[in-house]
């Protein structure tokens, strides 16, 4: 019975005589192919005979049948059993019962988690809990970075500055591509936008200030940031995290190298550098855009970049360089955070990736509202 | 069998007999796994053919090489299960894929198939939240799905510890029993060996050829190959005692 012949057309039949009692006969092969077809029919054919007191199950003419024929015998055995009728089976062979054991067994295990709802007041308590240390691991890391940061400014022999340049050459040299074609666009479609509603006013001029100004303080960083975030932030989270996964990070730690040190500064470093260059490099992009896009309007490109001069000074390009260090530095902690959390298998660095991209996306714009107000506040 | 000019084996001649559990020896690095993985056709041998009652692993396409997969299930080293599904969800996949069962069926086969191996209670787990042996065994219930012809199982005990590695023999040992399963094992662990196997070949890295077939006890006590010996004895020289 347990040897299966290769057939193209593996068929189950079954036939219904009435009784009594009623018998329900079938032949050809059991398995996982055959009785697909005919399993709600003999579901529904069982159900249909429910009423008389004993059902019999011939399986004398079974050819073959293994652990999906016997997945069929038991559906039958079950929904007989939950009408109040009694399954007779005839023909039953060792190695169909052998089968059929494991599914009666399946029924009387107990998942090892618990089954249900777990109730609120509980899973509040969990979610409350959860949260605390979420708060408690985010603010220890922040902490064992600034303190080896300090340490790095303090010995900056200790810094693996090879690292640290490899990291800005694929953060920000490999990014230039993308920034240039983001910024561009952004460019074109801010200057192209707001000329033709200002060119109502006679006002074409001032775009060059609108766009400089939207650029160097606000845009600029904030596009640069997001790219980053995408780009890099992801990429630190799944190298960290597949190194943690292959229990690298547990390797340096037990050879006396701090991970923080050895894998996370040199990342925050490259961050803080290329993030100020890339802003500075979009700007400039975004400034060809716009410039470009008025030439058509009839503003020739020196009165563009002469406007701009005149619009923009130290204090609005400064602070938006200095704001997107602090981005800079936001995206590689965190996707350096997120990576270190990893827990085990591939999904779990899947899940860093997603997290690294979320919250430092949530982060850039939570701290580009600070300095909004900041900002406001000191008069830049 | 090699990859480009490199030889890694040749002259490979061997037969599995139907129910059996045949077991592929060897030092490391003498191509056991390799070889594994030429029977299941996911390398091309460069020379030679490999069938699987009847049909050749090794030249069949399309619909006749789903035929053959089919009737082959296979664990693998790390257990390789699916790490966004649950143990149920894994043990599913192929019902889903191969078959037109209802959704119903296929959950009660597939926690069946995780009942054979002792893991019906942890069906919602997901395989991060399992132990190693737990992931072997939900791998091998994966693998017996589809009630294959022969079930390949490439170093099932590795990385196990002592207990878990003869619980697990026993569950290979009972599933062949009870299903009458062909059973194709690679492995390196003499306990094991000494469990489970029916028969063995050993592979000889030097030779690149089969220098030993055939029940793992008697080859032991009186091989000609005196390696054979010290490594079914687990002895640095022929003069340690067994």
């Amino acid at each position: 019975m347990n040897e299966r012949e290769r057939q193209s057309d593996p068929v189950l039949r079954y036939a219904v005589e009435a009784g009594p009692p009623p018998r329900v006969r079938f032949s050809g092969r059991m398995d996982a192919y055959s009785t697909g077809p005919v399993w709600q029919p003999v579901l529904d054919e069982f159900r249909r005979l429910s009423g008389a007191p004993e059902l019999v199950l011939d399986l004398g003419e079974v050819e073959y049948c293994d652990g999906a024929g016997a997945a069929l015998l038991y559906s039958v055995e079950r929904e007989t059993a939950e009408r109040g009728g009694t399954l007779r089976f005839e023909g039953m062979t060792r190695a169909i019962a052998g089968y059929l054991k494991p599914y009666r067994d399946a029924d009387a295990a107990r998942p090892a988690r618990g089954a249900g709802v777990t109730p609120w007041p509980q899973r509040l308590r969990r979610g409350v809990i959860a949260v605390g240390f979420e708060i408690h691991e985010q603010v220890a890391f922040i902490g064992e970075v600034s303190l080896a940061l300090v340490r790095g400014l303090a010995r900056p022999g200790q810094v693996r500055w090879g690292d640290m340049l490899r990291v800005a050459e694929a953060a920000g040299y490999q990014a230039l591509p993308i920034v240039s074609l983001i910024a561009f666009l952004l460019g074109v479609i801010l200057a192209f936008q707001s000329a033709v509603a200002m060119g109502q006013f006679g006002a074409q001029i001032f775009v060059a200030d609108l766009v400089a100004i939207s650029l160097f303080r606000e845009l600029g960083p904030l596009m640069m940031a997001i790219l980053l975030a995408g780009r890099s932030g992801a990429a630190f989270a799944a190298e960290i995290g597949t190194m943690k996964v292959n229990e690298e990070v547990s390797a340096l730690t037990t050879m006396g190298l701090d991970p923080v040190r050895f894998l996370v500064v040199p990342k925050i470093l490259a961050g803080i550098l290329v993030a100020p260059l890339l802003t500075l490099y979009a700007n400039l992009i975004g400034l060809i855009g716009a410039a470009l896009v008025m030439r058509g309007f009839g503003i020739p490109m020196v009165t563009f970049f002469n406007q701009v001069s005149g619009a923009v000074d130290f204090g609005d390009l400064g602070s938006g360089l200095f704001k997107a260090c602090v981005f800079g530095f936001l995206v590689a902690s965190v996707g350096c955070l997120r990576g270190l959390q990893t827990g085990t298998g591939a999904a779990a660095v899947g899940r860093s990736t997603t997290s690294a991209v979320v919250s430092a996306i949530t982060l850039i714009v939570v701290a580009d509202g600070l300095f909004a107000v900041l900002f406001y506040h000191l008069g830049i | 069998m090699g990859f480009g000019a490199m030889i890694i084996m040749e002259r490979l001649d061997f037969v599995v007999r139907r129910g059996e559990i045949f077991v592929i020896l060897g030092g490391s690095g003498s191509g056991k796994s390799t070889l594994l993985k030429h029977m299941i056709g996911l390398y091309r041998p460069l020379a030679g053919r490999v069938l699987i009652d009847g049909a050749d692993v090794t030249t069949a396409e399309g619909a006749e090489r789903e035929d053959i997969l089919r009737e082959i299930g296979v664990t693998y080293q790390m257990g390789a299960l699916f790490g966004s599904m649950s143990l149920l969800e894994n043990v599913r996949l192929p019902l889903e894929v191969h078959t037109r069962l209802p959704p119903a069926a296929m959950n009660r086969i597939a926690l069946a198939r995780l009942q054979m191996v002792g893991l019906a209670e942890y069906s919602d787990f997901m395989p991060a939240e399992i132990s190693g042996g737990m992931q072997k065994r939900a791998a091998i219930a994966r693998a017996m799905v589809l009630d294959p012809k022969v079930l390949f199982l490439d170093e099932p005990s590795a990385g196990l510890d002592p207990i878990t590695s003869a619980e697990l023999d026993q569950l290979v040992r009972r599933l062949s029993s009870s299903l009458g399963m062909t059973m194709v094992v690679v492995t390196h662990e003499l306990p094991s060996i000494f469990t489970i196997a029916d028969r063995v070949i050993m592979l000889d890295k030097e030779s690149r050829s089969i220098i030993a077939e055939g029940d793992p006890r008697v080859l032991r006590d009186s091989s000609e190959h005196p390696w054979v010996r010290r490594f079914l004895r687990r002895a640095e020289t022929e003069d340690l005692p067994a």
